[in-house]
């Protein structure tokens, strides 16, 4: 229970940028011992970065970090880890080809004085510590053999046992379920009993209130609340999140929008029964010609192999693509380009080439259209440079190397790329992300006239304001699975949140 | 991000250093491998009044010849970012079968196949074409590593070379290969004009066809590749047989420039290839370079091995020298590898 002791954590002050944009300004965050801290905020609001400070994994900041009450700076996660901070981020960071125990104790395992390792204490203690937290499975399996969310929970075990005071959790929750859930939530309150302090990062609201005492709300980079769990619900925290009266250029989307009735054009792509391992169930859904169809989802929802599929990026396990109504199976990216169908991933470094100029970039996925055998390079800057104009990309030189432009314009060119011979159906993934206002409305509105034009588009994101802002339908994924489908329908940042 | 403080950041707000200097830096993998061949250049020619001169620098040519050849499809290949261990031994089992269907004096005593001239040609070019067919598939198909799979595909074609020669030695090659090999037209030899104009056509190609650019673009970014649309493994594949093909071509003439054909002949010049396509600044992480990078590397362990014969040192020291210079050259490789990542960045 959050007690009336000088807080164990607190800073002040904190601000952090990343390549000019500020990830944090003038945070200040407290942590009293045994303490289970929530922390919510959208994508990008700065909860990652500021715990990501304190574990030691960011040692460039400004701003003041007090630990028992002592001033200090963490130049590692080492650091962080020696001073008693352990934390697990959002991506599963283990080894699959270690045994369980190995991944338990990874990086400290039992030696004698000779320095072996103690093979079986490591298996006992491993396998007794995972039954403290629920978890029956032979300590010297494989882990990567195991069931993805049981991974997560021996991830999870293996720092909230590491004897850690204060144990961060980034998104524990998304690759688990109910059951196990509940589990990790009774070994939390067992933790904070003992005394240890706890943050607890997730994008399930009600998981939040459940198992916190206090809940900090963070939006753009900044602390706009804080409220004891107890006196708050989840209609004031999504508030808090989404914000109200903000600047005029940005669309809040808390009022409802009104979905248009699907028009009666030729499917473009015809998706039907896509399930792949662990990471898709039987998704299907059309998209026709000069449609925007968004599909929303928490990280981890399983969009990222989704689109993937449909690039022939990956091969599903089942079910069947079908362009324009003829069935295609896509051996390689090359076939999916082929087929009419265009890319956009939501790493801008996996889609471009930093070192070659800008007109090079733009040019890579049209060339055999422009030439044949030999390069066209005067026509390849004419493609560039009418690319350029239309989508005012800044500095407006074809020639200069890509990685001198700023993120947003590097964003535009991996559309741009695709634009100078229009696809059939535009895969977008994340296209906003990262964006400045300016930079995420000329997107916004080019993605709108390439669907006015006739393109099909889908629109994959975990931000709702990406997917509000440019969706004629909308489909929620949910752990793999489509668990609704907005058409024709009132829509609202909050109905959208409600129903992943 | 919302509040009027955060604008777009544009490439020419950012605090840019010295115009100069970042010239100067970017091109550093072009600059540093000339300054070394100038430098060496100098020093054999004060060294040693035998070593600049005319008849000396058509030595250096017809020496580097075979090399250049063989390392054309290995630029191919590095500049992809992947590697080829098998040109060395390809050249060899390519020399020999083209030895292997000509019909050889009475007193070598191979079983071999005599066929006319043009056919032998054929059969051996078809048979480089074959092993880096194998080296494709492996890469693309299978999803071997080339290290690995082309430190196989070694094994296989000294395998082949050992059962085709059975330990003895042939002679007889074809008359165009023998001509293009060992003889001279107008006081140059055929040789060096076949590595200058495959060396040509390789950077014909690399610069001015889609092929080309391909290459440069898998290498740079494979998965910047695979996600524009490119068919990322034919062009891996198509490397791999390029690099075989050109390594066979090195290997028939240089069985012909050598006088025989027999087991292990090529052996040092697996080694000579790699370190000539990255002394000269092509980069080992892919992307970077070509062919004018491989032109200044051929010279550069041309002037070394044949200045190092000039000057009166100790002959195992020799190969000391030459180890501490190609070092040297990887090392300068490396960071001109990681100053253009922070001027691009």
């Amino acid at each position: 229970m959050p007690s009336g002791h000088q807080p164990i954590l607190e800073l002040n002050d904190i601000t952090k940028t990343f390549g000019g944009v500020e990830a944090l300004r003038g945070v200040d965050f407290a942590l009293s011992p045994g303490e289970i801290h929530g922390l919510v905020g959208e994508n990008g609001a700065g909860k990652s970065t500021l715990m990501k400070i304190i574990a030691g994994v960011h040692a460039d900041f400004s701003g003041r970090l007090k630990l028992d009450g002592r001033e200090t700076r963490f130049r590692s996660v080492r650091d962080a880890h020696a001073a008693g901070i352990a934390m697990v981020h959002q991506e599963l960071s283990v080894a699959p080809d270690l045994s369980v125990a190995e991944n338990v104790f990874l990086g400290n395992q039992p030696t004698n004085r000779l320095g072996f390792v103690q093979w079986r204490r490591m298996a006992r203690e491993a396998g007794e510590q995972l039954k403290r937290f629920g978890i029956d499975v032979d300590p010297m399996s494989r882990l990567g053999d195991l069931p993805i969310g049981l991974q997560q929970l021996i991830e999870i075990a293996r720092v909230l046992f590491s004897g850690a005071r204060i144990i961060i959790l980034d998104e524990p929750t998304s690759a688990l379920s109910p059951p196990e859930v509940e589990r990790l939530f009774a070994t939390l309150k067992r933790l904070r009993e003992e005394g240890t302090s706890i943050v607890f990062i997730s994008h399930f609201i009600e998981d939040i209130l459940r198992v916190s005492d206090v809940v900090t709300v963070f939006r753009n980079g900044r602390k706009v609340a804080e409220a004891k769990a107890a006196e708050t619900s989840k209609s004031a925290l999504i508030e808090a999140m989404i914000g109200k009266g903000r600047e005029a250029l940005e669309e809040t989307y808390t009022h409802d929008i009104m979905l248009p009735s699907p028009a009666e054009k030729p499917v473009v792509l015809n998706a039907s029964g896509l399930s792949l391992a662990r990471s898709l169930r039987d998704v299907s859904f059309d998209v026709r010609a000069g449609e925007v169809l968004g599909i929303y989802g928490f990280m981890g929802c399983g969009q990222l192999e989704l689109a993937r599929i449909l690039f022939g990026k990956l091969r599903p396990d089942q079910g069947t693509l079908a362009v324009a109504g003829n069935q295609k199976t896509f051996r390689s990216t090359a076939d999916a380009r082929r087929a009419g169908i265009a890319f956009v991933p939501e790493s801008r470094r996996d889609m471009l080439f930093h070192q070659e100029p800008v007109y090079k970039n733009i040019s890579i996925s049209v060339l055999d259209r422009i030439s044949s055998l030999l390069l066209k390079p005067s026509r390849e800057r004419e493609i560039a440079t009418r690319q350029v104009d239309q989508l005012r990309i800044r500095p407006a030189a074809v020639e200069l190397d890509l990685g001198m432009l700023s993120g947003g314009n590097q964003q535009k060119v991996a559309l741009a790329k695709w634009l100078s011979y229009p696809p059939r159906l535009l895969v977008l993934c994340e296209p906003t992300r990262g964006m400045d206002v300016g930079a995420k409305n000329d997107v916004i509105h080019i993605v709108r006239d390439l669907g006015a034009k006739g393109l099909a588009i889908i629109v994959l994101s975990t931000e709702p304001e990406t997917v509000l802002s440019l969706a004629d339908r909308v489909l929620v994924l949910k752990r793999g699975a489509v668990v609704r489908e907005f058409s024709n329908e009132r829509i609202s940042k909050d109905r959208l949140l409600e129903a992943a | 991000m919302t509040s009027g403080e955060s604008v777009t950041v544009h490439a020419s707000d950012r605090k840019r250093p010295h115009r100069l200097a970042a010239i100067l830096r970017s091109q550093m993998r072009n600059i540093a491998p000339f300054l070394t061949l100038i430098c060496l250049f100098a020093f054999f020619s004060a060294a040693s009044p035998s070593f600049a001169t005319l008849d000396n620098l058509g030595n250096i040519l017809t020496q580097i010849s075979v090399t250049g050849i063989i390392a054309v499809g290995l630029t191919f290949v590095i500049l992809c970012a992947e590697i080829d261990l098998s040109i060395a031994a390809i050249a060899n089992v390519t020399g020999i079968a083209v030895a292997y269907f000509t019909l050889q004096e009475s007193y070598v005593n191979i079983a071999n196949v005599p066929m006319p001239g043009w056919a032998a040609i054929l059969l051996a070019l078809a048979l480089c074409a074959l092993l880096g067919l194998v080296n494709a598939f492996g890469l693309t198909v299978i999803g071997i590593p080339s290290f690995i799979m082309t430190l196989a595909m070694m094994q296989i074609a000294a395998g082949i070379s050992a059962l085709l020669v059975r330990g003895q030695i042939a002679y007889k090659v074809p008359p165009l290969v023998s001509t293009l090999g060992s003889t001279s037209i107008g006081g140059i030899p055929w040789i060096v004009i076949v590595a200058a104009l495959m060396l040509l056509g390789g950077h014909l190609v690399l610069t001015y066809t889609r092929f080309g650019r391909y290459v440069y673009m898998v290498g740079g970014n494979r998965e910047a590749a695979e996600y524009s649309g490119l068919n990322v493994k034919l062009i891996l594949g198509s490397v791999m047989v390029i690099s075989a093909v050109c390594a066979g071509i090195g290997g028939m003439l240089g069985v012909a420039h050598f006088g025989s054909a027999q087991q292990n002949e090529f052996d040092t010049y697996l080694l000579d290839s790699i370190a000539a396509v990255v002394v000269g600044g092509t980069s080992l992480f892919g992307g970077r370079g070509g062919i004018g990078n491989t032109i200044v590397g051929l010279f550069v362990l041309g002037v070394l091995n044949n200045g190092l014969d000039h000057v009166n040192i100790d002959s195992f020291l020799k190969i000391l020298i030459r180890g501490l210079i190609l070092l040297a050259a990887l090392i300068i490789n490396v960071y001109a590898q990681r100053l253009r990542e922070r001027t691009a960045e």
